[in-house]
């Protein structure tokens, strides 16, 4: 599992690839709460193109960035997520607090 | 149902050995030629029910997590995952979608959910301070990639 960061102007990207899971996770977790602490952006990219698995612990760590987005008056856009990670963001409801674009800059609502 | 095939793994309940049980069983499913949507299913359901066993039948302690997963005759997989760690005293609240004891680490309070939607069936027994017996099963294929 690997998190790279990418600064943008007013947002960062946090490209994960690799599996997500409760083991996981809490790594992921402190690379990006780090990176947005530190710029503070009003939008916060998870781009899930190439993570090949995630169980609810990924629920759990995009609910969390969207607290944190959610302090700092941001929000949180979800990127490309594989057809079996959409099914778990479905089942969850995540998809209220963080839109899910299919696209590289375009952002679709569902 | 008669058994055409079984497996046994157990493993010390490390959170590095999530990724080692959801493959596991996953190869062994592959053997009654599941779609790849079936394995993603299958890998997801397994990952939160060996989570549960690491995050809170061991909590703070370290015990075993025994899988039983077999090949019943009409293509259906069995899966019982058992820990002997502390037990559910509610089992029907720990089962409510985004019910979670552990708030405070992420945990979103979905496993139970995603076993019982991924899977056809789900049973949980438990026994506060023996452990827990999750078992699921799910019929492969009858459906087309």
């Amino acid at each position: 599992m690997s998190v790279k960061i990418l600064e943008e102007e007013n947002r960062t990207v946090a490209v994960l690839s690799g599996e997500i899971d409760h083991h996981s996770a809490r790594g992921i977790r402190t690379e990006i709460d780090y990176a947005v602490r530190e710029k503070q952006p009003q939008e916060l990219i998870l781009d899930f193109s190439d993570v090949g698995f995630m169980d609810s612990s990924g629920i759990g760590l995009v609910m969390g960035r969207y607290k944190l987005m959610q302090e700092l008056n941001g929000k949180v856009i979800v990127r490309n997520p594989p057809s079996h990670i959409k099914k778990v963001m479905r089942l969850s409801g995540i998809d209220r607090l963080a839109a899910i674009s299919s696209g590289e800059e375009g952002v679709c609502r569902k | 149902m008669k058994t055409e095939n079984e497996m046994k793994i157990s493993f010390i309940s490390k959170s590095e050995n999530e990724g080692f049980a959801r493959t596991a069983v996953s190869a062994f499913a592959a053997l009654c030629d599941p779609c790849v949507e079936d394995i993603a299913d299958i890998r997801t359901a397994v990952s939160e029910a060996v989570t549960n066993c690491i995050v809170h039948a061991y909590r703070g302690t370290q015990g075993i997590v025994e899988i039983t997963a077999r090949i019943l005759s009409g293509n259906e997989l069995y899966i019982r995952i058992k820990d002997k760690g502390c037990g559910i005293a509610d089992v029907k609240q720990a089962m409510e979608p985004l019910y979670t004891s552990a708030p405070f680490e992420e945990r979103a309070g979905l496993g139970f959910a995603v076993m019982e939607s991924f899977m056809d069936s789900l049973s949980v027994r438990s026994e506060v301070g023996r452990g827990t017996v999750v078992t699921m099963r799910k019929r492969i294929g009858g459906k087309d990639e």
